[in-house]
């Protein structure tokens, strides 16, 4: 298919689009149930009946790579995909490539939900999976980079748009990340060590884990965020010179804020300070980004009372500034003290999960999977407000159980008497967390709940359209 | 905590490259007029390319979605 490369007319590639925005819907059904279920297991242990694959220890690791890697994932590759055809009108570049990246995404999930639950894991948070995997994430992550890239090299508009600087260095950034933390030997197929040893491996693990954060939930992100609610609010972005200051200022410091994850451990103390530090200068970037978020809407505040995707949209950034702000919060030495280890940053990354990272890229779905199946909206608006309303109901109890049952936890378990022995045993705080684990349940609950509606609506969208799904556009009649 | 040999000197290279992207942006011509860059995506085809460009300015994409002439949102 060679003919949609007429230098006049680019005929967008949009198959790996389409592939991956239903695989994102799919995947998150998935990555939310498997969330809801260990988290009903908090609450009731012996739901798993002894059955050793559906323990928490194996699900757990199942659900954060399902809903970061296969849902998030695919909802950037499928924005990413999009956003750099049209912001630089250019055909993909590598065509072939990008089909490789979507079946080998596809393989790499498949082969997470079978090995996590048989108990094959490195045992790096967010880095789980064995080393063969990771050698297939380090090849689909490569074609990503050469398609996204040489899609850019062939723009025809000199200006990069910034969304596509947000989707770059996510895809450098993460490249760089998997490639140094997944570092083993080998011994045998399903087993490996870790090149570093010790305080140095969590060191790497946690250098990698808060990048990861930093760059593939939140760059990315961002590069949805610039292009989709622009485009929705059919309003150019509050100040777009902000959006270039945002972009550089978060490449800049990021890096550097990693040891707020392991403060008061081995961790050399002026490392943990520095870590600190750049934490707190994070909320200056951050808040500026999503004030200009907020801010496109200004003096059009009325299409929020009427347009659910701009209600995903903005909430979504009104969850990015509110786990902006708490996050360098949490990372001020001594409130850590008193947060980790505790529920309390467990509710910190759902706010930035369910609330940013969730409602953004549903709320970017919303609008890419009707024009992407020949449709101009989804079959039924009024779904997408329902799933909203479900969706933030479920956040906010998420979020408030967990802060609670956070800063109790961390409040008894620092209590001492008199004569310095502990006032509470550690399986009091877990009876006095009991409530908040029910009350959490219902909140995941009611945000898979959304996500159903999300799916049926997507069906019913993609069953009524015009669009084969993995067949290419058609080619205009006269170039 | 020699692994900090690794990973600072990684971090400063990373941070160096991304200078040099930086300079090459600012120097590139990248952020000359930028707020009519932030309303170039409106555009239903992106509006009007740069002269540089000019002569490579495609065909709207109405001709090639199926339903583009109900909606101007269509890309």
């Amino acid at each position: 298919m060679n003919h949609g490369q007429s230098p006049s007319a680019p005929v967008y590639d949009d198959a790996p689009v389409r592939g991956f925005a239903l695989a994102a819907v799919l995947w998150g059904v998935v990555g939310m149930a498997v969330g809801v279920f260990i988290a009903a297991q908090l609450a009731w242990p012996e739901l798993a009946g002894g059955i050793p694959w559906l323990s928490y220890g194996r699900l757990r690791p199942l659900h954060t790579n399902a809903v970061i890697f296969a849902f998030g994932g695919c909802a950037l590759f499928a924005t990413s995909y999009h956003v750099v055809q049209r912001t630089c009108q250019a055909r993909l570049f590598a065509p072939a490539l990008a089909r490789f990246s979507f079946w080998g995404w596809q393989a790499v999930i498949v082969a997470a939900a079978v090995s996590l639950p048989l108990g094959y894991t490195q045992g790096k948070e967010y880095a789980e999976l064995e080393w063969p995997i990771d050698v297939l994430i380090a090849l689909v992550w490569i074609s990503y980079a050469i398609v996204f890239f040489g899609t850019i090299g062939r723009r025809r508009v000199r200006h990069i748009f910034v969304a596509n600087w947000f989707f770059g260095a996510f895809i450098l950034a993460v490249a760089l990340l998997h490639i140094v933390n997944s570092a083993a030997i080998p011994a045998g197929l399903t087993k490996s060590y870790s090149a570093y040893a010790g305080v140095q491996d969590a060191m790497v693990q946690w250098w990698y884990g808060h990048n990861a954060v930093g760059f593939f939930l939140t760059a990315g992100f961002l590069g949805m965020m610039y292009y989709y609610i622009p485009k929705q609010a059919e309003r150019p972005v509050y100040s777009y010179r902000l959006s270039i200051v945002h972009f550089w200022a978060l490449i800049f410091t990021y890096m550097w804020a990693g040891p707020h994850h392991l403060h008061y451990t081995a961790l050399p103390d002026w490392a943990q300070s520095v870590g600190m530090v750049f934490s707190l200068i994070l909320l200056a970037p951050s808040w500026g980004g999503m004030l200009n978020g907020v801010m496109t809407l200004n003096g059009a505040w009325h299409k929020l009372r009427e347009d659910p995707i701009l209600k995903f949209l903005i909430v979504s950034l009104s969850f990015y500034g509110m786990s902006t702000f708490e996050g360098p919060m949490m990372s001020i030495k001594t409130v850590n003290a008193l947060s980790h280890y505790t529920d309390w940053t467990i509710g910190h990354v759902h706010s930035g999960a369910l609330g940013w990272v969730g409602l953004v890229s549903m709320g970017s779905l919303y609008y890419l999977i009707p024009r992407m199946f020949g449709r101009t909206k989804m079959h039924s608006v009024a779904a997408i407000d329902l799933h909203f309303w479900l969706a933030t109901v479920g956040i906010v109890l998420y979020i408030a159980a967990m802060w609670i049952a956070g800063v109790m936890q961390g409040l008894m378990w620092r209590a001492v008497n008199p004569d310095g022995t502990l006032v509470y045993t550690f399986v009091e705080s877990v009876k006095a967390t009991y409530p908040f684990y029910i009350v959490r349940f219902a909140g995941g609950l009611l945000y898979l709940g959304g996500m159903l509606v999300m799916a049926w609506n997507v069906a019913k969208t993609v069953a009524g359209a015009r669009t084969e799904p993995g067949r290419l556009e058609p080619l205009p009649a006269a170039a | 905590m020699d692994v900090l040999f690794l990973l600072i000197p990684l971090s400063v290279l990373a941070m160096l490259a991304v200078l040099c992207v930086f300079a090459w942006a600012l120097h590139g011509g990248q952020f000359e007029d930028l707020e009519a860059e932030g309303e170039r995506i409106l555009a239903a085809e992106g509006g009007p390319l740069d002269v540089h460009q000019a002569g490579a300015r495609p065909a709207p994409e109405q001709s090639m979605r199926p339903d583009s002439t109900s909606t101007r949102r269509s890309a």
